[in-house]
């Protein structure tokens, strides 16, 4: 069991100034599976997501107490390496947010970043990503195009492949298919269960159905606080606490 | 359904009375009809009398050599020479600087009371009259740093001259660009000058770009300042620390001192023919750029 947890969250308190977003947040989040994350708009579900990779740093007058452990490695800690973070934990965000350039240097922007210069090893990484992220075909013959003239679906996609191409082991989605239509999140959503054959997935959504399909694990938060998380299956069967089973029925929302 | 049920029961809006708001709406639409013809006859006559005076007086000569007797006779080519080496040196100065605290005001800067003060010193700077820069640059770069009168002084005065308007539209810019961006560049691992230098600040280059054309047209329309800093030299500036005249000091001591009405509608007209071309180069270099990127 130890071995299969990647991250582990403990007594996560988050504060915005004087208010606290999350309360006292306990985690396990398991390699290679998706961990969904469902619960009312402003539960603290997408500030929790935004711990992972420390995007909340960006944020003035944020206070974070508690630990988050990637790889048993504290990610607040001293000596935990910003950029590291970021290039192991990829984000994924709910509007697609390709750069105003080509496809090609969205996707290749990650490793040039990080120090790859070679144009060949760019191509591999550019092919493999699309690829990775189910684009390669439609784009393939047009990756010197901008990739703003792309449909928002595939914009999204690209989004991925432009995460997957710093080679994460972890995908943060901040409601990664709530700005697309019905097919494109069909697309991204199997997807999802491709990649989690490499990488490990924690997905927000307000989409219910969603978490059933495409999540391993549930977890569901409430007013900052994780009431329960567990299989996907017993969450959506079963839920333990009263207010999970009230809020999957849709008695409140 | 519900909504249709709804809207059903309301009147539609082309039944309504309408006389009257569509009176309102003739007299507004004549008047910003009015307005905008007017602007267009005040451009439209200025640079059309400049040029019908001007134009027939200009030849390759004109271009090509020197002026001879104080303007009265001769070319223009030493003050072309003169304006496009000032307006470069002024730009070359206040480019770096302008976008750098432009980042710094939007990137880095945290509200607070310096930021504050820097921000009313940048505005109430560019509401400063031209010639109390020049004032500043005679006695400042002319004489107390000994730079005399040169392009380097000129250029130095005009691109404190610059900088407000430059530092502003460069911030406005960079204001416009989503933040969504800037995080999806951070959470790829990429540093914060990582990201402005390669995500930032190419999305807003139409904007700098703007910012630059309105620093060069008043690098390029300053005359008091110039003279004041850079001289009214006639000759062929040979290094950054020669004097020299540009275009709008030579019209406007051709005028004043009466010394040829042909040379300085010509000189005039040459002038707007720049400023027009400056213009349109830098459209069309922000369109294509634009172009690229959607």
């Amino acid at each position: 069991m130890v071995n299969n947890t990647k991250i582990k969250v403990r007594n996560l308190n988050l504060f915005y100034g004087e208010h606290q977003a999350l309360i006292d947040v306990n985690m396990d989040i398991m390699k290679n599976k998706v961990t969904a994350l469902i619960g009312p708009s402003g539960c603290g579900k997408s500030t929790f997501l935004r711990t992972l990779n420390r995007m909340n740093d960006l944020i003035d007058g944020v206070k974070i107490k508690g630990d988050v452990l990637l790889d048993d490695v504290d990610i607040y800690g001293n000596e935990s390496d910003l950029i590291n973070l970021r290039k192991n934990v990829g984000m994924v965000f709910q509007k697609p947010n390709p750069f105003p350039k080509t496809i090609y240097e969205n996707v290749a922007y990650g490793p040039k970043i990080h120090g790859i210069k070679k144009k060949s090893e760019l191509d591999e990484i550019v092919e493999k990503s699309l690829k990775g992220a189910a684009l390669w075909d439609e784009v393939k013959d047009r990756l010197d195009k901008p990739a703003l003239g792309l449909s928002g679906g595939q914009q999204q996609r690209l989004c991925i492949a432009r995460c997957l191409a710093v080679e994460p082991d972890v995908i943060l989605m901040d409601e990664p298919t709530s700005a697309l239509d019905p097919i494109s999140t069909v697309k991204v959503e199997n997807l999802l269960d491709e990649l989690k054959a490499k990488y490990t997935i924690v997905i927000v959504t307000h989409n219910m159905q969603q978490a059933g399909r495409v999540s391993d694990y549930t977890s569901f938060f409430l007013n900052g606080k994780i009431i329960e998380t567990d299989l996907t299956e017993n969450i959506f069967s079963n839920p333990r606490d009263k207010r999970t089973e009230d809020y999957i029925t849709g008695r409140f929302s | 359904m519900h909504v249709v049920g709804k809207l059903s029961v309301k009147k539609p809006i082309f039944n309504r009375p309408k006389k009257k708001t569509n009176i309102k709406e003739k007299i507004a639409y004549i008047c910003i009809y009015a307005v905008a013809l007017i602007t267009m006859l005040a451009l439209i006559s200025i640079i059309g009398y400049v040029l019908l005076n001007g134009i027939q007086h200009i030849n390759l000569e004109f271009f090509t050599q020197e002026p001879r007797s104080m303007g009265r006779k001769g070319g223009i080519f030493s003050i072309i020479v003169g304006t496009i080496y000032l307006t470069i040196v002024s730009i070359a100065i206040a480019t770096p600087i302008g976008i750098g605290a432009a980042i710094y005001l939007t990137e880095y800067a945290k509200e607070n009371k310096l930021i504050k003060i820097i921000r009313f010193g940048t505005e109430t700077l560019a509401g400063i009259p031209s010639i109390i820069f020049g004032l500043f640059g005679f006695v400042f770069f002319v004489i107390f740093l000994g730079f005399r009168w040169s392009i380097l002084s000129g250029g130095l005065t005009l691109a404190i001259m610059i900088l407000p308007t430059l530092i502003r539209t460069t911030e406005e810019s960079i204001k416009t660009v989503p933040n969504s961006l800037r995080e999806g560049s951070l959470a790829l691992g990429a540093t914060k000058w990582q990201t402005i230098v390669k995500v930032v600040l190419p999305s807003s280059i139409p904007g700098i770009l703007t910012g630059l054309i309105l620093g060069i047209g008043r690098a390029i329309g300053e005359t008091a300042a110039i003279m004041l800093t850079a001289g009214s030299s006639l000759g062929i500036p040979e290094s950054i620390m020669d004097p020299t005249r540009t275009m709008s000091v030579h019209v406007y001591l051709l005028a004043s001192e009466g010394l040829s009405k042909e040379k300085t509608f010509a000189t005039a007209s040459v002038l707007i023919i720049f400023v027009l071309i400056i213009n349109l180069s830098a459209n069309m270099v922000a369109n294509k750029y634009i172009k690229k990127l959607i």
